[in-house]
């Protein structure tokens, strides 16, 4: 079960500007732990955010973003009160959604 | 190995935007790089965490933490970790605030102490009460560090916390005055903070507990002291004894007024 991402979003002058940490462990499944057996590939490999319905950003991550991710976007539109929804798939799909209302 | 190449990748970035900032010593210089994480602090995460379980009924008891007093209280969080370690009647104790939470955690949830003690960091009970140190110490971001050093016992601890910094011991002969008690010293590219000077005191005190970003892991101080140690080639002190509280006393004695930034960042 995948931790809660935080996300802040907040619309200035007519652009939203969204900040979203999430909590994931991003293995790239090169590692190998102290009994020397490979830790498999655990990695995001999809993220999209939506405001209200609308898609604003698609992204394909993969092995070579950190642990606990963090993103930053901005995108023109939203107002205050509005909703905007981040999601991400990872490869063993296992998946997260949360959702916020722009301040 | 991906944390080290996207290090290295940053560490780039910083050297390259170098000729921009005024002096060579900027190169060494990780402000920036904080500066730059500080506003994603993965600490959040942990922090989130944290405040969960201080609201979910756990344990033997199946309580909450929030009748917890850290010293302003049952359940006020808000600027409570700026003004420990303190003195606290019931325990007859200076604690600080690991030392505290682990007191509640016993005393109103029935988790017992041992299992922390005795415990790995980052694993297990001592990993939720690391998440529980986030949580608090997000609550005195900012806020002055305001430890009272007029208690005896508290400036007991403090004296013994003075005399432990300048004690040297371990394989190396060393002391944490024998890297903490000059301006402007590093090791590598790691600045060291003069903890003699409340200026530097503050700096150590007041950026820990941190997320790291190279390992990704949330330190506590106690975790950070236990470092020192182990760095020292001494005796790995016991999670929350007293030796622990008395540097923090002093650390945080000398420090007072400073603001903390809490939760830290760091390489």
């Amino acid at each position: 079960m995948a931790s809660p991402m935080r996300i802040r979003a907040a619309a200035k002058d007519g652009v939203t500007e969204v900040r979203v940490l999430m909590s994931h462990v991003m293995e790239t499944g090169q590692r190998k732990d102290s009994a020397g057996a490979v830790i498999p590939a655990h990695f995001i490999t999809e993220l999209t955010a939506k405001h209200n319905d609308k898609l604003v950003l698609s992204a394909e991550f993969g092995p070579s973003v950190s642990t606990n991710p963090y993103l930053a976007f901005k995108f023109n539109g939203g107002a205050k009160g509005d909703k905007l929804v981040v999601s991400w798939v990872d490869n063993k799909g296992d998946t997260r959604t949360d959702e916020v209302q722009i301040a | 190995m991906k944390k080290q190449l996207l290090l290295t990748a940053l560490g780039a970035a910083i050297v390259l935007t170098a000729p921009l900032a005024t002096a060579a010593d900027d190169e060494l210089n990780f402000d920036a790089y904080r500066e730059m994480l500080a506003d994603g602090n993965p600490a959040e995460l942990f922090e989130m965490e944290g405040e969960e379980l201080w609201r979910t009924a756990r344990g033997p008891k199946n309580a909450t933490l929030e009748q917890c007093d850290l010293g302003l209280g049952p359940g006020v969080v808000e600027g409570a970790a700026a003004q420990l370690p303190r003195y606290f009647a019931d325990t007859d104790k200076v604690q600080d605030l690991e030392s505290r939470l682990m007191h509640c955690m016993e005393a109103q949830q029935g988790i017992p102490s041992a299992e922390i003690i005795n415990g790995s960091f980052g694993k297990g009970e001592r990993g939720k009460l690391a998440a529980l140190v986030a949580y608090v110490v997000t609550h005195s971001k900012g806020k002055p560090i305001a430890v009272d050093l007029s208690h005896p016992k508290v400036k007991e601890m403090y004296d013994m916390g003075e005399r432990v910094f300048h004690y040297r011991t371990g394989a190396m002969d060393f002391a944490c005055s024998s890297c903490h008690s000059q301006d402007d010293k590093r090791i590598r590219a790691t600045q060291l903070p003069n903890i003699t000077k409340p200026e530097g005191a503050a700096a150590g005190w007041g950026s820990w507990p941190a997320y790291r970003v190279s390992n990704s892991q949330f330190w506590t101080m106690q975790h950070r002291l236990w470092d020192c140690f182990r760095q020292q080639r001494t005796a790995e002190p016991v999670f929350a004894s007293d030796v622990t509280i008395a540097l923090s006393v002093f650390m945080a004695g000398k420090g007072n007024g400073a603001e903390a930034q809490w939760p830290g960042v760091k390489r």
